[in-house]
């Protein structure tokens, strides 16, 4: 296996003396799609945060390809190749589509303005958002606000791709279109970790999957063997999905 | 039309104004000269607010703090011998060593929590100039050496030292509407958060807004202190005048190039009509009008998209049996 490319190590976040991460250990590797995956209030999105720089770790470091992330601003981090969306979309809602795209490729890309603009257009036809590159992001679906998380993102020029609930409210074609985008993404070898509610994402994307349970790792492997390990099932999945699942591999 | 025609058009449009305000000097009286270099200070204070206030969205009320504090560094400065030019980069200075130590504080807050930290800060300006007697003369005010030279020459001078400052200030807003410094204070506007996650310095930005804008503000109380060769704090420290120049910069358009000039101009003006025709009624009728004003065109003259605004009125006309 390669050198990981983010890598945490015992990290921990306590909220009010609530450990919302429980000495966690993860490893990520270049190229690689990983499924974070547990019940609502399980730690997924404050580990995000806890990455992005968002919130500063209780305990533990989070190092980023050889770096010590501790002390880090999230511009810094975002800079240093780390993407995110967020699972209620923030979009710059009173500017255009084009603008909003252009931000992560002019700050956390370094491009110039002339350059940031056509790798703006580049991510807009990618994520095929093109045609409305001069409508304001607030006019803009709910798909089309998701999809344009993943252009800002990609502008970005990221090597870490962090997708927090990325196929929340899409029907099934918009979400088939997302998986289909987010594989592309990762053929350019970029690490993705997709956290999701939604199975069947995982199951298509991930090639390994993390179940978070009261912040704590309870599970961690191929996606296989996580949906058929007992304590997920009876944590999270259900053992209707567990049966579902069983009789689809077969 | 591109980007790049769009900026050397408002810079066009921009220089033609100041050369023509610059050659009518010639031509002004003494009161006249007044009053337009009040206008050009009102301009410089709209321009340096809306980089922090239109721009980056931050409601600051601290510009008089600022307008405040460079009126007495000018003062001190030329009482203590420096000539008057020395004297107008002490205020700028001033202003701008002032905004980057309450910036650190203050800009760790937003709205309302915001606002009143910067109202409270030109409380505390005012105070201070009060009572510290022996810098700045306390209650009684400072008296500034005059100009040497014949009134008009002396309101000419005045007079284009401001237009001169306002051209800085009005280049100023060019570059910070098309440079990645000036997204960056619209991404921050929008979002902070996001903008912060898409690589944005958030805190660096918005200081250096606070910076650029506190150093104009300083630098038009220096010229204004020199000009008129007395200060007190009441005058330096003026909360209406604070009040003021964000609703010059509303009724213009707030995060626009031009927003400030046309709005700082259109304020002057209905101000004087007002108080020469209801002189009894002035603070009422502009009150009003400016309410008026807003709440029909909230995003001020420049900030309306007009061709929507004529487009709705023709389909509510038609749509009226």
């Amino acid at each position: 296996m390669s050198t990981p490319i983010l890598e945490l190590k015992s990290v921990s976040r306590v909220f009010d003396g609530v450990r919302a991460v429980d000495n966690v250990s993860l490893r990520f590797h270049p190229g690689e799609i990983v499924g974070l995956i547990g019940p609502n209030g399980a730690g997924k999105t404050t580990l995000v945060n806890l990455i992005s720089g968002f919130v500063p770790a209780s305990a533990g470091d989070i190092v980023y390809d050889g770096r010590s992330l501790a002390g880090h601003k999230p511009h810094a981090i975002a800079r240093g190749g780390i993407a995110r969306t967020f699972q209620i979309v923030q979009p710059f809602a009173n500017m255009t589509v084009l603008e909003n795209v252009m931000a992560g490729a002019l700050y956390a890309a370094g491009c110039g303005m002339k350059e940031a603009r056509e790798r703006a257009v580049e991510c807009l036809v990618f994520t095929r958002l093109d045609g409305f590159r001069d409508t304001p992001a607030s006019q803009l679906a709910l798909a089309n606000r998701k999809r344009l998380e993943l252009a800002k993102s990609l502008a970005m020029n990221p090597r870490v791709l962090m997708l927090d609930e990325v196929n929340a409210g899409l029907n099934s074609s918009e979400i088939d279109e997302a998986i289909g985008m987010i594989r592309q993404i990762a053929a350019r070898g970029i690490t993705i970790i997709v956290i999701e509610h939604l199975m069947r994402v995982v199951r298509a994307l991930a090639q390994r999957a993390v179940v978070l349970h009261h912040g704590a790792v309870v599970s961690e492997g191929s996606t296989d063997t996580v949906f058929n390990d007992p304590q997920v099932i009876e944590a999270y999945l259900g053992t209707k999905f567990a049966k579902r699942f069983t009789t689809e591999q077969a | 039309m591109t980007f790049d025609r769009l900026v050397f058009l408002r810079l066009l449009v921009g220089l033609a104004l100041f050369a023509a305000a610059a050659l009518s000097c010639a031509y002004l009286d003494n009161y006249q000269l007044q009053v337009f270099t009040t206008l050009a200070m009102f301009c410089v204070l709209c321009w340096g607010w809306n980089i922090v206030g239109g721009y980056m969205g931050y409601p600051s009320l601290a510009t008089i703090a600022f307008f405040g504090v460079g009126a007495y560094a000018d003062g001190i400065a030329q009482v203590q011998g420096l000539p008057i030019g020395a004297a107008w980069l002490c205020a700028a200075a001033a202003g701008a060593i002032l905004a980057v130590l309450l910036g650190t504080a203050l800009l760790r807050l937003k709205g309302h929590y915001f606002a009143i930290g910067t109202i409270a800060t030109v409380e505390v300006c005012r105070e201070i100039s009060n009572n510290w007697s022996e810098l700045t003369g306390g209650a009684i005010g400072l008296n500034i050496p005059i100009q040497a030279g014949d009134p008009d020459f002396v309101g000419r001078f005045f007079f284009l030292a401001m237009l001169g400052l306002a051209l800085i200030a009005f280049l100023a807003t060019v570059l910070v509407d098309c440079s990645r410094f000036g997204f960056g204070l619209r991404c921050i506007r929008e979002n902070e958060r996001a903008a912060s996650m898409v690589g944005v310095d958030v805190f660096k930005y918005k200081v250096g807004a606070f910076v650029l804008s506190g150093a104009l503000s300083a630098a038009a109380g220096g010229i204004y202190a020199s000009m008129v060769a007395f200060i007190e704090p009441k005058d330096a420290f003026n909360l209406i005048m604070t009040i003021e120049i964000p609703v010059m910069v509303m009724l213009g358009g707030m995060g626009t190039v031009f927003g400030p000039l046309v709005g700082g101009v259109f304020y002057v003006v209905l101000k004087e009509f007002v108080w020469a025709y209801f002189i009894n009624w002035h603070s009422g009728i502009l009150g009003v009008i400016i309410v008026a004003v807003i709440y029909f065109l909230p995003q001020g003259a420049f900030g309306t998209s007009w061709s929507a605004l004529f487009a709705k009125a023709r389909s509510r006309a038609r749509a009226t049996p």
